[in-house]
């Protein structure tokens, strides 16, 4: 796979892919919060200085980066135009009866440059933490709660199934659209009700087959002595190493002087 | 006669349909399979052949009658998670049965769910990997794989609980015939080399040939019990409908043109050997 979707894990190996996926989420939370949190322009250049470290030693390509901007394109292209004309201040030009403000550019920008970050550090995140590892990461971060009666174990055994049937599902739209296809529907084109349309026989067996596999899937599990009991042990256990706590150092100092400043 | 593994006694069961009708789908089986055995259970669609093979390792539970596994009761709460132990199952669908997002993952699952440390959860997982020969593909995820390799994960997935027999239900039908090669192979070297007790579903009759005794049901009855040279050409059994193996196909067309044959010809290798002799 030579396409990097948003969203995509891309596997290498590297100090951040090594990194404790509960460490990583953590420090994705602070990074995220920061740009929000930050007053003094140091405390934003540090986030900037920060986040670009983790994209250089993320060995993340670059133009995959730049890709995910575009998710949020139109988002940030209202924000911005949003903030620019509402913000009352000094007022720079008048286009035709409305005024754009130095305040109102400034207040625009902030959020553009908010959002963008905020989608960086989310690519990161899903770039060097494989879909296993965030489920482990989530589950372990849950497990606290289990003992105030939070289903954490099932939680993670829920996201678990869903990841690993996410590839399968996909695999059979494919081929239903195709049997589609061969008789001639047009999936792609089309006014949009006559391609909503289009969608029902292809949407229908999907679901009644997603039925059958959660049937048949429950009895597998079953089978192989799946309870919800308390004692399920792990063939993997997370464990800190010293560059997690490095990594948590340094992400937590940051934050903190950040916010401080 | 080997040591009883799994016993039924008075065996029925009935399910109750969603419009509160009552479906007799077992009635009256008393079955000994010993330890170390090759069973294939074959028999019409809708004879009952997966509600027993359920009743093996406790996924159902007789409504009259008893099933012991190794000593075991299976209606007995405390012996669910014993039984299930001891008793795999594989089932039909390759790609409903795999539970985790990499090979070792899933087949840690079962040891998982009993409690082993991970430390031998580790041990049980390389060790049944290397048995079906997965080893290489353990971080890969299960939607890389094709259907034989699937149906090998799924074989260590129930092998890792260390189990004394595994039921398979149809373990073949739906893959290719490469799969299928990989996958019968896979389950002959488990009973001859490791002894573990099997319990194969088939509509195919020449993977009934394999077996070293053939159960046919129908109407939730065990209709015929015996080794496969006698089963699978008998009479009231052919009246079935369930085929037979190729070889033997092919001696009957051949005993129609007047070649003299012996009965009970099931695999090529025999055909074989009895056209030579016939010829010499
Ligand atoms: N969940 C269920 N609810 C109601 N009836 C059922 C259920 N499962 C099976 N049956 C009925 O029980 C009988 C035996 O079914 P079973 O699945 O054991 O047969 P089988 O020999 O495995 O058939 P196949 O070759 O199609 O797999 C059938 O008449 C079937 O319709
Ligand atoms: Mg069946």
């Amino acid at each position: 796979m030579n396409l990097l979707l948003p969203g995509m894990y891309f596997a290498a190996d590297t100090v951040l892919h090594r990194l404790d996926p509960r460490v990583k989420m953590g420090a994705a939370t602070v990074l995220m919060m920061l740009p929000f949190a930050a007053r003094h322009p140091l405390g934003h250049l540090l986030t900037v200085g920060l986040v670009g470290a983790a994209v250089l030693l993320s060995r993340a390509p670059w133009r995959a980066l730049l890709g995910t901007l575009r998710t949020v394109f139109w988002l940030g292209f209202f924000m911005f135009f949003f903030y620019f004309f509402t913000t009352p201040g000094r007022p720079l030009v008048a286009l035709g009866g409305v005024t754009v403000t130095l305040e109102g550019v400034l207040a625009g920008a902030l959020q553009v440059y908010r959002l963008c970050l905020l989608a960086v550090i989310a690519a990161l995140l899903t770039y060097t933490t494989s879909p296993l590892q965030l489920t482990h990461g989530l589950e372990a971060m849950l497990s606290p709660l289990a003992r105030l009666g939070f289903p954490a174990r099932e939680m993670g055994m829920v996201m678990t199934i869903s990841l690993r049937f996410v590839p399968t599902f996909f695999e059979e739209i494919e081929t239903l659209s195709r049997a589609q296809k061969a008789r001639g529907v047009d999936l792609s084109s089309g006014p949009p009700w006559q391609r909503i349309r289009n969608t029902v026989p292809v949407l229908v067996p999907l679901f009644l087959s997603a039925i059958r596999r959660a049937e048949d899937l429950a009895v597998a599990m079953e089978a192989r002595g799946f309870r919800s009991q308390p004692h399920r042990t792990r063939l993997y256990r997370l464990t800190l190493t010293r560059a997690d706590a490095i990594a948590a150092l340094i992400v937590l100092a940051c934050g903190g002087v950040g916010i401080a400043l | 006669m080997p040591i009883p593994f799994i016993q039924t006694r008075a065996l029925e069961y009935t399910y109750t349909a969603e419009d509160g009708q009552a479906i007799s789908a077992l009635r009256g089986i008393d079955l000994t399979v010993g330890r170390g055995e090759f069973v294939a259970l074959i028999g019409p669609n809708g004879s009952g052949k997966s509600t027993l093979a359920r009743h093996f390792n406790a996924l159902l539970l007789p409504t009259a009658g008893e099933v012991w596994v190794d000593g075991l009761l299976t209606s007995d709460p405390r012996h669910v998670q014993a039984v299930r132990q001891r008793v795999g199952m594989v089932f039909q669908n390759p790609d409903n049965q795999i539970v985790a997002g990499t090979v070792e993952e899933d087949v840690a699952f079962g040891p998982e769910n009993l409690g082993v440390p991970a430390a031998e959860i580790r041990r049980r997982v390389d060790e049944a990997l290397e048995v079906v020969g997965m080893t290489a593909y353990r971080h890969h995820p299960p939607h890389m794989l094709s259907g034989g390799q699937k149906q090998r994960v799924a074989i260590a997935g129930a092998l890792a609980t260390r189990p004394d027999c595994i039921v398979f239900d149809e373990p073949t039908s739906m893959l290719d015939a490469e799969g299928r090669r990989q996958v019968l192979q896979t389950v002959q070297r488990l009973n001859a080399e490791r002894g573990l007790t099997v319990i194969l579903i088939t509509q195919n009759m020449d993977e009934a040939a394999l077996a070293r005794r053939v159960l046919v049901m129908d109407g939730g009855r065990i209709v015929r019990d015996g080794p496969p040279e006698e089963v699978l050409e008998a009479p009231e059994v052919e009246g079935l409908g369930l085929g037979r193996p190729f070889a033997a196909e092919v001696a009957r067309r051949l005993r129609e043109r007047g070649i003299p044959l012996p009965p009970g010809l099931l695999t090529v290798e025999a055909l074989a050997a009895a056209l030579r002799c016939t010829f010499r």
